[in-house]
């Protein structure tokens, strides 16, 4: 069966993630309010500024909605999404979303004219893949029950815990679908 | 290994700006509250636009202090902006480690011929446009997103609205084009060949292209983004309002929900004064900031 996966529409990269998952076998739509969530069997928080999603997502409801909705489906993050996602970010009192295990550091691999392109291997993903890093964050550490997917010059780029899926590239901004397809699969496992 | 300064990364940085709000910020105060307020980045200057049409004289890249104060005080991308053509203020910003490079026509351009060779740096340039022409030579020269010119410092949409309509509807033109027309159509804008041709076949620029120049009030963001922008650049708007901070939260507001009528009319209550505004009609061609760089 076809499932409807939700990208979170605030602020970001949207449009490359619905086109992703589309072409990936799900059913894209866009989340900018609390209805929109409804009916939806998992969830993409794509890269922006985590700032500016979080101040969105506070104002109205989406943020309690969120969390309730990842209670039991998938949600998969892309860089500023994989800030929402963990439990303890450097230089911050508490976490967004709080879902998976992990430690992150926000910018660690410096400023923009640091951002780079470098091939990764990602753990049942590919041996080979562009990985797109933007101003990225990377995970310092990561908790029990974490599978770490892929290592970027040994600091944790990419992991799974159980239903949540994040990495600190953006396979969005590459015409890769295989991390879309991924958690495409992971969607569809728990339907 | 890794690869720094490619197309990809100028280009991604600019995708990861869309739907969001770059506030012009003149201080580290400033751009703390730009930052609280949602802002997706600030632009470093040291005067917003409608002072530096008061001021007169030469505008300059901002004082590096400045600069390197805006940087330290948010962890939101920080732009500044060099003058048009020149290749030294745009390198100095690069060695600051600035995020993203404005080569913009709201200050006194260096080079009245040539924008700077943009390709040659590691950090990415965005530049304003009026027509189709004016962005494939940017993109041409290796700017990785585009923004409307607008009329900079006016509080007035209608230039915003005349640039970002323009160059849409001549995307739509190149979009339904044959090569033998396009060739021609390259010619009567000026406009590098390859670059329409990539446009005819992606059905898009291959950039963003935010809107800039006269934003004042939230239901002008939102104007501009049902307008196709992907964004919106606010000069004077926000620190010449009566309420910055409430000013700078509205406007993030009505860019995400542009659509959301009665959300806008809810949170556009009580904002105080938007800035004064200038009609077009009583500038001097002069005073055109718009016409500078072309």
């Amino acid at each position: 069966m076809t499932t409807k996966i939700g990208v979170l529409a605030v602020q970001g990269a949207v449009s490359e993630h619905v086109k992703a998952l589309k072409a990936s076998g799900a059913e894209a739509y866009v989340v900018k309010n609390v209805q929109d969530l409804e009916g939806l069997d998992g969830l993409v928080l794509p890269g922006g500024e985590s700032t500016t999603m979080r101040r969105l997502l506070d104002k109205y409801g989406l943020f309690d909605a969120i969390k309730t909705f990842s209670a039991d489906k998938p949600v998969f993050g892309t860089c500023a999404g994989l800030i929402l996602m963990a439990k303890k970010i450097e230089g911050r009192q508490g976490p967004h979303l709080g879902l998976l295990d992990i430690d992150v550091k926000r910018n660690a691999f410096g400023r923009q004219v640091d951002s780079f392109e470098a091939d990764l291997a990602i753990k049942h993903v590919a041996d080979h893949y562009d990985g797109v890093f933007i101003r990225a964050p990377y995970i310092k550490s990561v908790g029990d029950g974490v599978e770490v997917l892929s290592t970027y010059e040994d600091n944790v780029v990419a992991c799974r815990q159980g239903r949540f899926l994040t990495c600190a590239f953006h396979p969005e901004l590459t015409d890769d679908l295989r991390m879309h397809r991924y958690f495409v699969r992971m969607v569809e496992e728990t339907v | 290994m890794a690869e720094k300064g490619t197309d990809k990364v100028k280009r991604g940085m600019a995708e990861m700006q869309k739907g969001g709000v770059i506030m012009d910020v003149v201080n580290a105060e400033q751009a703390k509250i730009a930052e609280e307020a949602g802002a997706t980045a600030v632009m470093a200057l040291e005067r917003v636009p409608s002072d530096i049409r008061k001021a007169g004289g030469v505008a300059r890249m901002a004082d590096p202090t400045i600069v390197e104060q805006v940087l330290n005080a948010v962890s939101i991308p920080v732009m500044a902006k060099a003058r048009i053509g020149h290749i030294v203020e745009a390198r100095v910003l690069e060695a600051m480690k600035v995020d993203y490079i404005d080569e913009s026509e709201v200050l006194t351009p260096a080079d009245d011929v040539y924008h700077i060779d943009k390709k040659t740096f590691t950090v990415p340039f965005v530049c304003g446009c009026r027509d189709l022409g004016e962005a494939a030579r940017r993109i041409g020269e290796g700017a990785a997103m585009l923004r409307t010119k607008g009329e900079p410092g006016t509080g007035n949409i209608v230039e915003a609205v005349r640039h970002m309509r323009l160059v849409n509807s001549q995307v739509r033109k190149v979009v339904g084009m044959s090569p033998d027309e396009l060739m021609v159509f390259a010619k009567e804008l000026g406009a590098p060949y390859e670059i329409l041709l990539q446009i005819k076949e992606a059905g898009r620029l291959p950039v963003v292209n935010f809107a800039a120049g006269g934003v004042a009030t939230p239901a002008d963001a939102a104007l501009m983004m049902e307008l196709g922008a992907d964004g919106v650049f606010v000069g004077s708007g926000i620190f010449k309002s009566e309420n910055p901070a409430k000013f700078a939260k509205a406007i993030v507001e009505a860019t995400t929900y542009y659509k959301d009528y009665e959300r806008i009319a809810e949170l556009s209550k009580g904002l105080g004064e938007p800035m004064k505004g200038i009609d077009m009609g009583t500038l001097n061609p002069s005073e055109r900031m718009q016409d500078r760089g072309l």
